[in-house]
């Protein structure tokens, strides 16, 4: 292979074939970025055109109606909002408390294994099967009807495993000298996570959390199922109230023969990406934070 | 079986006493039906090739172990006449009594004031903090090159200082007995004399067990020296004999650089 002597000018056939193969092998992989890139902002142009018209404050504070220019997305916003901050406040202690067991304090045995390979398997199960069973636990055996709490429920069943996992993987990463200084100083089991793990690994965890939740804050399967329906002309003021969440309005006016209705269901849809945006630009944030603060 | 030189314990009972110790890692005897009494007030060094036991045997002696799992310790350590492994014993309450400083500075990431006064916090320390801390970081020779930097954190000292922290951070637990897990292996020489002089100073009120992979460094700080191999203790004795006069083939073998 080696020659003495100056550098060749002319590159070899062989050398030749291996810059081409390899500005080849750019090139697709560029192509592949751009289908995905470029699907989005058609699916995003399109959607903005039509909804942009219908963004004012009407259309935020008025509920639903059988007339276009009266309907607005009042109903929905609230119960999404309603659904995440109760979801949140149902999912998150129970995902923290399984994780921090199963990390800190369970022993590594064939149960732990079992809980583990079965959480990994839900975090994977469709959706719709959640809101069956929302449907029967939920709705008819604990009789909640069809109420925002069953709404949250259902989707705390669907987001816990996701969650479980995330946090899992935050405090697996709190580094063991962090655990073993602590322990050696004479800190109870407690002390060393109060003190040490979770606040380590809590942008991570939270982290976790935001996406989880914005997954389920434009699920719709689920809800259709426990039974939150897309016409009311009111807000939830308690837990046992019906509800109905954005993406279900946007199916409902999608379906629907005026084009009048499509136009408000873009609408829609640009207020729910714009609470996702939110809520991932926040995980971000937190990320990034996370990670200037690491020993 | 181990030659076990005399071990001159001034008239004073031993600071730590293994007794026919044992530690299982699965199926794997990391260490074998080890006894030795360190006696207080010294300075004992753990030498030995990787792998032959020597951190496990240190973390045997503040029940570090506990932490690993598929761990298992058999046989006795006797501090003040108890047995650590007894089941009445708070594994906690050992970790105050017995301190342990590791191989790595692993300083919590909080200010240099919090790291110091986390063990005295979680130990319910009810009384003047700032003292306390302030004494710690006296004893670890520190406390000039911080005293105006209390509030920051414990990442911007250089590492050679992080370590002098850990051991201020032990320190304001009040332990008897300090373990020292290869404590300056990962400083430059500066940091390490620096180590190395604070243990000299340490031993009149502490009883130190070192592990170092520095054959000179035991020398240089040890008053006792123990060799194991494989998980056996080959040797133990006063240091200088250790070092000029083994009476084992495999010590004389290790200590001169030709195998480990």
């Amino acid at each position: 292979m080696s020659r003495l002597g100056p550098l060749g000018t002319t590159p070899t056939p062989r050398n030749l074939r291996r810059r081409v193969l390899g500005a080849a092998f750019a090139g697709v992989g560029a192509a592949a970025t751009l289908v995905g890139v470029l699907a989005l902002v058609v699916l995003l142009a399109d959607v903005v055109r039509d909804g942009v018209g219908q963004l004012d404050l009407d259309f935020l504070a008025n509920f639903a109606s059988r007339i276009p220019g009266r309907a607005g997305i009042r109903a929905p916003l609230f119960g999404t909002l309603w659904i995440m901050a109760l979801t949140a406040a149902i999912s998150i202690p129970l995902s923290v408390g399984a994780a921090l067991y199963l990390e800190e304090y369970a022993p590594r045995n064939w149960v732990t294994r079992v809980i583990q390979v079965n959480i990994a398997n839900l975090a994977g199960v469709p959706s719709i099967v959640y809101g069956i069973l929302g449907l029967a636990v939920f709705v008819r055996w604990m009789s909640l009807d069809r109420s925002v709490l069953a709404g949250a429920l259902t989707l705390s069943m669907l987001v816990l495993p996701v969650i479980i996992l995330a946090a899992q993987e935050a405090i697996r990463a709190v580094p063991g000298s962090i655990r073993n200084a602590a322990y050696g100083l004479g800190a109870t089991r407690w002390q060393v996570v109060r003190h040490h793990v979770l606040p380590m690994a809590a942008p991570g965890i939270l982290t976790g959390t935001i996406l989880a939740l914005s997954r389920a804050v434009g699920e719709t399967a689920p809800l259709i199922m426990v039974g939150a329906v897309a016409f009311i002309a009111f807000t939830p003021t308690g837990l046992g109230d019906p509800f109905t969440v954005l993406p279900l309005q946007v199916y409902d006016w999608i379906r629907r023969p005026q084009e009048e209705f499509r136009l408000l269901a873009a609408g829609a849809i640009l207020v729910l990406l714009a609470i996702l945006m939110t809520m991932n630009a926040t995980a971000i944030l937190l990320r990034n934070r996370f990670q200037r603060n690491r020993p | 079986m181990a030659r076990v030189h005399d071990i001159d314990m001034r008239g004073k009972a031993p600071a730590l006493e293994a007794r026919d110790l044992s530690v299982f890692y699965g199926e794997v005897e990391a260490v074998r039906r080890i006894s030795l009494s360190i006696p207080s007030n010294r300075v004992v060094a753990l030498i030995g090739p990787s792998g032959c036991g020597k951190s496990t045997l240190l973390r045997c002696f503040n029940r570090m172990n506990d932490m690993v799992r598929g761990a298992r310790v058999d046989g006795e350590v006797l501090f003040h006449g108890q047995d650590l492994y007894d089941a009445r014993i708070d594994p906690v309450e050992v970790r105050r009594r017995i301190g342990m400083v590791f191989q790595k500075p692993n300083p919590f990431p909080k200010s240099i004031f919090d790291n110091t006064a986390f063990g005295p916090r979680v130990n319910g320390f009810r009384g003047n903090l700032d003292g306390l801390v302030e004494d710690s970081l006296r004893r670890a020779a520190l406390w000039e090159e911080v005293r105006d930097r209390l509030g920051e954190s414990a990442y911007a000292l250089s590492g050679g200082q992080q370590q002098r922290l850990c051991i201020a951070r032990t320190l304001a637990v009040t332990p008897e007995i300090i373990l020292m897990d290869e404590p300056a292996s990962a400083l430059d020489p500066i940091a390490t004399s620096k180590i190395e002089d604070l243990i000299q100073e340490l031993k009149k009120e502490y009883t130190i067990v070192i592990v170092t992979h520095n054959m000179q460094q035991a020398a240089r700080i040890s008053d006792y020296t123990a060799f194991l191999y494989m998980g056996e203790l080959v040797e133990y004795g006063p240091t200088d004999l250790i070092f000029t006069n083994p009476e084992k083939a495999r010590t004389e073998a290790y200590i001169t650089g030709r195998f480990g």
